[in-house]
Order: C-alpha cells, then structure tokens, then sequence
C-alpha cells in the first residue's frame, strides 16, 4: 500500500529543503525534492558596479562562502579583461580552499556524521576500547587518547542523564540501523569535538587575506591584502609562518581523522555503496579550487595547481574509461518543475534563449503536500545535453579518475580495494561520502604541497604585487561587456555570467552545483539527482516512516545548499533593467 | 571556598552543586550572601531580588531569604534556546562557530539546551517539528537568523510547510529573549535591498510586542554572538542597547573611533590605489571608499577569527555590514564617502557619520555617527523584563519601573 511521507525541515543542511516521499512496504518508490526558499538576488544585481558584485555573490551562502565570490570575480574580470598577478591567484587558492577543505569536514563531522553515528551508544562506550578502534582503523589522529574518550564519554552521559538532550533532542537513537559498535560512537563523537576546534582553527588562513570568515572580502582585479616580507603593516612573515602552521593542521587533520573515520564508517555500512545510485552522468572542471576566468578548455595565464594534469570533461552512463569534452552550449534550464514560466510556454530553454518570470503555483501556507502538482520547487532542473547530471566530490573523482588524475586514481583504488567495493559502486550514498573525504584530501595536499609553497617562492623571489590597477577605473571598459567563470566549489561546478554596459551590471547569470543536484523533474519526467537517488530504482529503504533515517543519510550524502540552489542569479539570458546606481 | 563545576551534567544546579561536593549548608550560607547583598539594596539588585522571591509589591526593605534564593537556584536548569533560521544563507550560524571565546560546544553542551537548530540539530523532519513544538510551549531564549518574506503571503520561505512569519511568532511568543543576530535578521540584509523582491523584513518588524537585541552585521563576529548569548546567562538580562537594538558591548562606537588606521587618517596619508605604497604602509583607506566612519562596529577592537585579523586590517575598505541598509547606502562601496573635504580634522569626519545617518534614518535616535552623542535615546526598555528562561518569574503586573530614562 503506498504511503506519503514528508521530511520537512531536512535539517543539517544549508537552507530549506522538502523530501516528499511515497513508500510501499520498507522502500520508496517515488520522491520529490523541494526547495521552499526564493531570495531574488538577480533583480537586486541590476545596475551594480560590477566590482561590488563578490559582495552580493558571496551572501549567497555563509556555508560556501568564498565559493559565489571567487567565480563572481573571474566572471567580471573575464569580462573586462583584468588579470589579477600570480600570488594574488595564489592567495585566492588558499583562501577558497582551505573554506572548501573546511566546508568539507564539517559536513561529515556536523552535518552527516549523526546518520552514522549514535550518540546515545557513545555513552556507554568503554573509553579504552575506543582508543584501540581508532587504532584498528589506522587513525593516527593526536585527540585518540584515552583521557580524551573518557572526558568526551562523560560530556556525553551527563547531557543524557540530564534529559536537556540539546542539539540532540529528538533523534532516532533507538533507531536499529545504526550499526557501529558502542566505541566506534564514541571515537566518532570525539573526533565531532575535535572538528570544531579544527575549523575554528585553520579558517584564520581566511581572516590574514580576506579579514574574516564568513564572507571573506576580495578585489576585482587581485585582492587587498598587500604581501611585503619586509613592511610591518602587509601580510609578512608573521602571518606567513601562522598559515604555515595552519596548512599542516589541514593535512594532519584530514589524513589522521577524517578520511580513516570515513573509510571506517562506511566500511560498517558497506551496503550503502549499493544504495543511492543517481543520475549517471558527471561533469567537472579541475580538482576543488579550480577557477577558470572564462573558456576551461584554454590554459589561463597563471594556471592553478589545482588544474594540474586535470582536464575539464563529462563522464556519461557511469562509463570511467571514456572522459568526454565539456562544452558549456550543452547546458539548459528546465522549469517544468519549478515556479518560474518561460514565454511562449517553453520548458526548457538554453543559456542564449533564457529568461526568467516568477510564477508561485503552489498552495497557501500553510500546506501538506506539494507535489501533486506539476510544480514543486523553487529550484530550476538543468540538464547537460537533456541528461540529469551529479556535480560535486563525486564528479571530480569520476571525472579525474577516467581522465588519469594519478592521485585521483591511486586514492580511489586504495579505497575500492580497502573497502571490497569496485569503482563504478561509487555511484551510491556510500560513495558521495567516501568521494567527499578523498576529494578533501586531495585538496590538503594540494594546498600544502604546491599552493602555500608557490606562494612563498614568490615572496623570496620578490613577487609581492597582488593587484591588477589596469582595468580598475571604469574608463578603462569596453561600453559593453561580457565575461564568465567555471570554478569547482565544494559542492561541483559553479558558473558565473556577467554582462556589462555602461559600467554597470545589466545581466548576472549563475549555474550553480546544488541545482544541479536539487533540481526536480524536466518535462521529460526524468529526476533531478536527488530524487534519483532515493526513487531511481524502486529499492530505497526506510524501514520506518516515523524515523526517515535511510533517505536522510542519502540526501545529506549530497551535501545540499538550498540557498545556492534556488535560481538566486538567473542562469538564463533575461536582460535585467539597467537602473542608475544613485 | 570554590568548586569547579565540571560541565551541566545533572537536571539541576543543586544536584549538579552536590556532584561537585558542595553541601546544602555551603550552599546555603552562600545565598545567604546573596540575600545580605539584596537586602544591602542598590537599584541594580531590586531586579535580581525579585526575580529570587522578594514580593515585588511589598516594600522595597523585603528581600529574600537565603532560603528563597537556594530554592529558586537550586531548581535552575539549563536554559532552553530555540535558534531559528529563515531567508538567509546560513553564514550567521557558520560565524558562531567559529567563535574562540564563548565556543559553540560550550553553548549547546554545557550552558544552555539548544533544542532547536536546522543545521546541527540530529532530529529532522517531524521530529524536529515535534521539539521544535515542545520548546516552544516553554520559556526559552530565541535566537533568529534570517529575515521573513512578507509579499505574496509568505511563500519565499516555507519550513514545514509553515511561512516564516508564522514559524517566527511561534517561537516569540514564549520567548523570554529575542536576539536578531545577523542582518537578515535585523533588517533582511541583501534580499531587502532594492528592489526588495520576496519583502524581507527583519524580526523587530513582526515581533512588536517584546524587545529584540539587534546583534548586526553580515554575519556578526562569531565571538559577539556567543557573548550575546553569555551575557544573558551571566547578567540575566539583555544587554543594554543604542537605538538601533545594537548591544553596546560591541556596537558603541564607530570602526573609525578605533581604528588603528586613524593617525594616518588624521595626517592625511590615505591608499589612493590598492597595493600602492600606501596600502603597504597600512595608510587609510577612505578614498577607496571605506565606510568605517560612518559604522559602528567593535571590529578593531575584537577582530575576527580569534583575534586574527579583520577588514581594514587586510587591506579592505570597511563595507559597513553592521549598519541598516549597507547593500543600498553604502554602494558603490569602493565609492568615498560623500561631503569629506581633505582630511584630519575630527569635526569633519563627525559629520559625515552624522549627514548619512541622519539621511538614512531621518526621526529616528542617531547615534552611528556622533560618539559624542552616544547612549543618547538609548534603547534599554529590556532592563525591567524577567527572563523566565533563566528562573526569573514574570511579575504580575508592574510597569516598567526600572525602564531608564529616554536620554540623558
């Protein structure tokens, strides 16, 4: 018999998210994915000076943040032809990936380790034997002491014995699926703790170049952090050696913590690399951190480490031994699902083509179900040649490891080999999550072994300018202007399109990862990834509707950002009114 | 005589205080203390007396016993907080995480019971309605981020098939404090900036009927909000305002007032293109349109991510992110401000803060702009209202008697 489901709030996220659900027994066999916030950000870009738009971009998201302004600067400097120098795009390197490594760990820690891990089992651990499971699974993380576990079990125990359960209120703690022995919780709530201490430690790599996180501040044309090893009021020495320090934490943490608990935690639920299989098909353009000022198939000026020996492509039908060109004309929008109309009543239009017009269809507030409806989404589904498409972790490894990335495919099969499980069940919740780690490692390594040190050859060398003044003064413009970026966020892909007239912003366009990932049906009734990935084959489980753990650990095996998701910029070609900025 | 406490590990302070091995006599003999203070009198503990048992009717030499104070002490559990989230970008909660003074473990495990959070909380779904309903119907502290889209009946935010609005009054009307951290939530920040498509507006234009502190900024320094918080756990009341809502621990005087680029400011040696000499030299950066004299923010004094660093101190004009409306009044923001002949003479800057305020703001207290004018008209009507989150007991019915004086 089929039964409705709802989980609404989808919380540990970022943003608003609906899952509407339909079951027959224990498995779903159909779903809906609905994002229930709209911001409007693309008509409030109208008429900007686009040397202001990272601000705006930026606020897209507090949890990305970097991510929307970074590819909101190459945008307009690809339009108007600025090239920010080598160090500054190094700067801009560690700024947003140390954010992404960041955004990373605290998704599995804080966001997705609670599907996993039970909290309540914690308690009961025996402290030692958890110092020898963190043993077992090869974590030679510092915080595996045994006064640690014993501090952390009785933090643990005192909050349950209080019945003030806090963030913890409400979970499904008697729930039978979480499977890991009691130690195995305990290690996992530590290493929660330990997180929090890492993030807040490592992002101050933000504060010396961007002077806080969140919402960093930028520069078109560089950034304004002036480096000088010998003035007392730049980015010198001082600062040089604490990133130094910070670096090396974001290796240590993420090689001795992070990716044995992610090997280990989905070693125990093996199964889950055979459950969320989504849409087959991948795109990304670099390794995390890759940003492309314009076309990603030519080689800028100063390429990023991040690019190295990594080329933009698409893998299609989960098919690893063929790596196919990327070619972003191959994009569209389909607003079948969602509550925007196209003129002329098309569903579907290409980026030249494109527009956008609000049109709410759905009930008052407030409501029961959605999804009874053609429309039930803020979010727009776009498609890559009229196919579904995942972006993210798991794209960049699919994509790397088909086109010969060497540290892609050396981690990868460790971990297939490691785990029993092949390259293609990747494709799966379990293989988000592991993808998630590798690709967080990858990037630590990057960012330690090729971005700061550049960096500090720079400086030796003398190399301290971080600005472009060339293409500063909007006298220097073209009348009219036009320029995008692809950059790989922590999420995937993201675009940005800009079009300039008269020095202000006339058009800003933006293809954004957790749209792709978020989006609902197209016209041809084919899934947004999301809901693929609990619907696609009929086999989902949720033993117990009252407790949707199963289709929470997949949905969050997404890592969803709604507030990116929802359209916030248009990605089609409305032209916005160009109003004078007073 | 000490004790440590060693976390919130049992129901109650009196249970938790035997844990730690402080007999009922120690305990007694310390809210006697307490009592002696009361009764030493002091308008500032007339609040505190009353909140502890002390007849608010009778007269003012009634004081409670150490008996009194030890019940209502011993009874006190941690305090309840529901922390929504509505049209915003989840930033402000990301910023409270990264707080290095009062740590967000130490909120949600030891001092306070967060029940409610959509981006940490385990539960979801109904389940997270359900707590999210349960905390409600208690006395609690609630802390909003994100502004409410009021056109077209709400439907730009909708959380369990809720609008914001109605989300946001369920929560306030139990609420015994109402902290707007960030400026979604103080005046709904970019999403109500022109054109204002979904008709953002901030918590103190719904919630009218309470006081809301204004913790401003996009996002605030994770450290202002943690210490918002503390400072209602450690002096059971909100802390003391400006007009605009704005705690004066953080938000009483202007980036300019205190910012270590001042003496050049006041030389006359100003970064005239990014990287310049200028720039290296730490130079000010007004004419690259910094908006720190016409901002009030204690960015320079407590900086960002544990002391690291902030705006003006990698180089970047000041944006004016605590103040209403920076994404309209403030941009261009590599702009200038406007009406600034030359440099150096204090009058001059004065006016600036004061013109843009005033022309922003026109009938409302200005403050951002004149430190000489602070506290005038400032807002501390919260100094009189109980916080039953915290133990205190709402009187029966008393006006405002501790309510200071509009201005001085």
């Amino acid at each position: 018999m089929t039964k409705r489901v709802v989980i609404d709030p989808v919380t540990r996220i970022e943003g608003h998210l609906r899952i509407e659900l339909e079951t027959d027994g224990q498995v779903i066999k159909n779903a809906w994915s609905a994002a229930t916030q709209y911001r409007g950000i693309e008509a409030i870009m109208a008429g900007r000076d686009p040397r202001d738009a990272w601000a705006f971009a930026n606020r897209i998201c507090g949890v990305c943040t970097s991510a929307h302004a970074v590819a909101s600067l190459a945008a307009v400097e690809n339009a108007i032809g600025s090239t920010p120098p080598r160090q500054a795009g190094l700067i801009r390197d560690m700024v947003t990936l140390s954010a992404a490594i960041q955004d990373h760990v605290i998704h599995f820690y804080h966001l997705h380790a609670l599907d996993w891990v039970n909290v309540a089992a914690a308690a009961t651990a025996d402290p030692a034997a958890a110092v020898t499971f963190a043993r077992a699974i090869g974590s030679a993380w510092k915080g595996n002491t045994l006064e640690r576990m014993m501090a952390v079990r009785d933090t643990v125990k005192g909050i349950l014995d209080s019945g003030q359960l806090s963030i913890f209120s409400g979970g499904y703690w008697d729930h039978p699926d979480y499977r890991l022995p009691a130690e195995a919780n305990l290690m996992a709530v530590a290493h929660y703790l330990d997180a929090l201490e890492f993030q807040r430690s490592m992002i101050r790599i933000n504060a010396v170049f961007g002077g806080k996180n969140p919402h960093p501040n930028f520069l078109v044309g560089g950034m304004a952090c002036s480096i000088d090893q010998d003035k007392s009021e730049t980015v010198n020495q001082v600062q040089i050696s604490e990133v130094e320090k910070w670096v090396a934490e974001t290796l240590e943490f993420v090689s001795t913590c992070y990716v044995p608990d992610a090997m280990a935690i989905m070693g125990v639920y093996k199964d889950y690399f055979d459950i969320g299989a989504s849409a087959p098909n991948y795109i990304a353009v670099g390794l995390m951190g890759a940003a492309y000022a314009g076309d990603p198939n030519q080689a800028p000026k100063y390429p990023s480490p991040t690019m190295e020996g990594f080329r933009p492509g698409v893998v299609l039908d989960d098919d690893v031994s063929v790596v196919h060109p990327f070619d972003p004309a191959l994009i569209a929008e389909s607003v079948a699902s969602a509550w925007y109309t196209y003129s002329g009543g098309a569903t579907t239009l290409t980026p030249d083509q494109g527009e956008t017009t609000v049109g709410y269809t759905g009930p008052q507030l407030p409501y029961n179900w959605l999804s009874d409806a053609d429309k039930y989404t803020w979010s727009k589904a776009p498609r890559y040649d009229g196919r579904p498409v995942q972006v993210g972790p798991l794209a960049r490894i699919m994509v790397g490891y088909a086109g010969g990335h060497a540290r892609t495919r050396q981690l990868v099969d460790d971990a297939a080999k490691k785990l029993g499980i092949t390259p293609a069940q990747l494709n799966s919740t379990g293989g988000r999550t592991l993808a998630r780690a590798v690709d967080a490692l990858i990037a630590a390594e990057v960012l330690s072994d090729k971005i700061f040190p550049q960096f500090v050859t720079g400086l030796k060398k003398g190399d301290v300018d971080v600005f472009d003044a060339t293409k500063w003064d909007p006298g220097t413009w073209p009348k009219s202007a036009a320029g995008y970026s692809l950059v790989e966020v922590a999420r995937g892909t993201l675009g940005h399109w800009v079009r300039i007239e008269n020095g202000a912003i006339s058009l800003y366009q933006a293809i954004v990862p957790s749209t792709w990932n978020a989006g609902g049906r197209d016209e041809a009734g084919q899934m947004g990834p999301y809901e693929s990935a609990l619907a696609g084959n009929g086999r989902h489980p949720l033993a117990n509707s009252a407790e949707p753990l199963e289709p929470l650990r997949t949905i969050h095996s997404f890592d969803p950002c709604i507030s990116c998701a929802v359209h916030v910029l248009d990605a089609q070609g409305h032209e916005l009114q160009v109003v004078t900025t007073s | 005589m000490t004790y440590a406490l060693d976390g919130w590990q049992e129901p109650t302070l009196a249970e938790n205080l035997a844990k730690a091995g402080v007999s009922r006599r120690d305990f007694l003999k310390f809210c006697g203390g307490l009592a002696a203070a009361f009764a030493a009198g002091g308008a500032g503990l007339s609040l505190a007396a009353r909140a502890f048992g002390a007849d608010p009717t009778a007269a003012p030499a009634a004081t409670p016993t150490a008996e009194d104070i030890a019940g209502k002490l011993g009874a006190l559990t941690k305090p309840v907080v529901v922390w929504l989230q509505l049209q915003e970008c989840t930033g402000c909660v990301e910023s409270a995480l990264r707080s290095g003074g009062t740590t967000v473990e130490d909120l949600v495990l030891n001092l306070l019971s967060v029940n409610y959070n959509e981006a940490i909380m385990a539960a979801a779904g109904d389940a997270a309605n359900r707590v999210l309903g349960n905390a409600n119907a208690e006395p609690h502290i609630l802390v909003v981020n994100g502004s409410v889209p009021l056109k077209d009946n709400g439907i730009y935010c909708a959380i369990g098939g809720e609008s914001a609005e109605t989300v946001l009054k369920n929560a306030a009307k139990n609420a015994s404090a109402i902290l707007a951290v960030g400026a979604c939530a103080v005046w709904g920040s970019v999403q109500a900036s022109r054109p204002n498509p979904t008709g953002a507006v901030g918590v103190d234009q719904i919630i009218k009927d309470k006081p809301v502190v204004n913790v401003a900024g996009c996002p605030p320094i994770g450290e202002v909000i943690t210490a918002t918080i503390a400072y209602l756990l450690t002096h059971d009341e909100p802390p003391k305002t400006d007009a605009q809502g704005r705690p004066l621990f953080a938000y009483e005087q202007r980036i300019h007032d205190s910012c270590p680029r001042r003496p050049h400011f006041d030389a006359g040696q100003f970064v005239r293109t990014f990287d310049d000499d200028g720039a290296r030299g730490g130079w000010g950066l007004f004419h690259l349109g910094c908006k720190g004299p016409s901002t009030v923010s204690a960015c320079p004094v407590i900086q960002w991510n544990q002391h690291t660093s902030w705006p003006i101190g990698a180089g970047h004009p000041c944006i004016g992110c605590t103040e209403k409306e920076f994404f309209d009044r403030f941009t261009p923001f590599y702009r200038e401000l406007p009406n600034v002949p030359g440099f150096g003479v204090e009058g001059t800057a004065e006016k600036v803060g004061l013109g843009l305020v005033a022309a922003a703001v026109a009938g409302v207290g200005i403050h951002a702009g004149v430190t000489a004018l602070r506290l005038a008209a400032s807002k501390t009507t919260t100094a009189a209202e109980p916080l039953a989150a915290l133990g205190d007991e709402a009187p029966a019915s008393e006006p405002a008697a501790a309510t200071e004086s509009e201005s001085e």
